[in-house]
């Protein structure tokens, strides 16, 4: 189990630094695609690992364990979010904030419709 | 009753572990007994996690929703952006490699139409409001992409502090109606695979919100839009204060 564990810290923390080198290389002070890159270093692992037959159960729990508990963290994030501020900051922000929301929905609609002749092979 | 407190006060994370698990189990029982599973358990224990951080803010005036009362101080770091990261990697096991290679031109066009969508339309709504100046409506602009490149671009270009506050503001607006506004439509806009899910985490750009909605729409999707919407703060900090500054300063002065 503290292998999974291991090889997802190791992931995690590869993907941070690979992220925050992107970062200053624009020149810009924030993490670039960290938590992507992560992702994709354990996903790349686990294809190496499966080719080789050495992803044993036990390691597989250790990283599922911490994939579940991503709910609860969530939950756990809107709870210490700034609600208040946010929605008694005025009627700008609220407009702001929510308004190019909707827009966005068309927005995605017209893109995965534009995409979908490329995209039919996407199911789980 | 004192050294409850005491324990309490030194095991803040366990406490967290402990008051997330009550309130799931409440929201589960609400989505069976009254929404008859129509609306998923984790979306209204989502829900009710953004009600706590309102009274959070309510009772203490303080910036972190619930975790700014003493004791329970844990919730903010079980919810903080240490263990949200950590989570949302782990849940890449579920993801398919080959799914997000195929994806990554739509990932791409998404990131950059979501961009424009949400900058410009910032940009428009301050507009009406009354700002004219190109910082003002540049960082506004930026706070509707993200609560992050709102502060990153009023920084760089030397905002007011009102501004700024109020580009924050608008992100964690943006965040909120992300979070509730996703399994709402998810249907409807056929968000139930993992290409559109890619699509969809670059055209809304909030890891928080976007991650967020597809846990509460279908936890397998997570995953797909994490790994674009990561990208998504890095692209509106590198654009909004450069070249969609400049741009706005050309529209301006004329």
């Amino acid at each position: 189990m503290i292998y999974g564990l291991a090889l997802l810290a190791f992931s995690f923390l590869m993907g941070q630094w690979a992220g925050e080198i992107l970062g200053s290389i624009l020149g810009i002070d924030a993490n670039v695609g960290g938590v992507g890159f992560a992702m994709i270093i354990l996903l790349l692992c686990k294809e190496w690992l499966t080719k080789r037959n050495l992803l044993e159960s036990e390691m597989n729990f250790g990283i599922n364990f911490w994939g579940k508990l991503y709910i609860p963290v969530v939950i756990a994030m809107a709870a210490s979010l700034n609600v208040k501020s946010a929605l008694s900051s005025g009627i700008l922000a609220i407009l702001a904030g929510v308004i190019p929301v909707i827009l966005a929905f068309f927005a995605f609609k017209l893109l995965i419709e534009n995409f979908k002749p490329r995209t039919d092979a996407g199911t789980i | 009753m004192q050294e409850l407190f005491k324990v309490i006060d030194q095991n803040g994370l366990i406490l967290a572990f402990l008051l997330i698990g009550l309130l799931y189990f409440v929201s589960d029982w609400l989505s069976r007994a009254i929404f008859k599973r129509r609306i998923p358990g984790s979306a209204i224990a989502i829900f009710g996690g953004l009600g706590l951080g309102y009274l959070g803010g309510l009772i203490t005036n303080g910036n972190k929703g619930f975790a700014d009362l003493e004791l329970f101080k844990g919730v903010g770091f079980l919810g903080g952006s240490m263990f949200r990261d950590f989570t949302i990697v782990a849940t890449a096991m579920g993801a398919s490699f080959f799914l997000i290679k195929k994806s990554g031109w739509i990932g791409l066009a998404s990131l950059i139409t979501g961009t424009l969508v949400f900058f410009i339309a910032g940009v428009l709504i301050a507009w009406t409001f009354g700002y004219r100046d190109a910082v003002s409506l540049c960082t506004i602009g930026a706070g509707a992409c993200t609560y992050i490149v709102g502060p990153v671009t009023g920084g760089a270009l030397g905002a007011s502090s009102e501004v700024i506050a109020l580009s924050i503001a608008t992100g964690v607006v943006k965040t909120i109606a992300v979070t509730v506004l996703t399994p709402i439509f998810a249907k409807r806009i056929g968000l139930d695979n993992p290409t559109a899910a890619i699509a969809y985490g670059g055209v809304m750009g909030t890891s928080s919100g976007v991650t967020a909605g597809l846990a509460a729409t279908d936890p397998k999707l997570v995953p797909y839009g994490a790994v674009s919407a990561t990208f998504y703060t890095g692209l509106g900090c590198l654009l909004c204060p450069s070249l969609f500054y400049l741009i706005l300063e050309l529209l301006t002065a004329s």
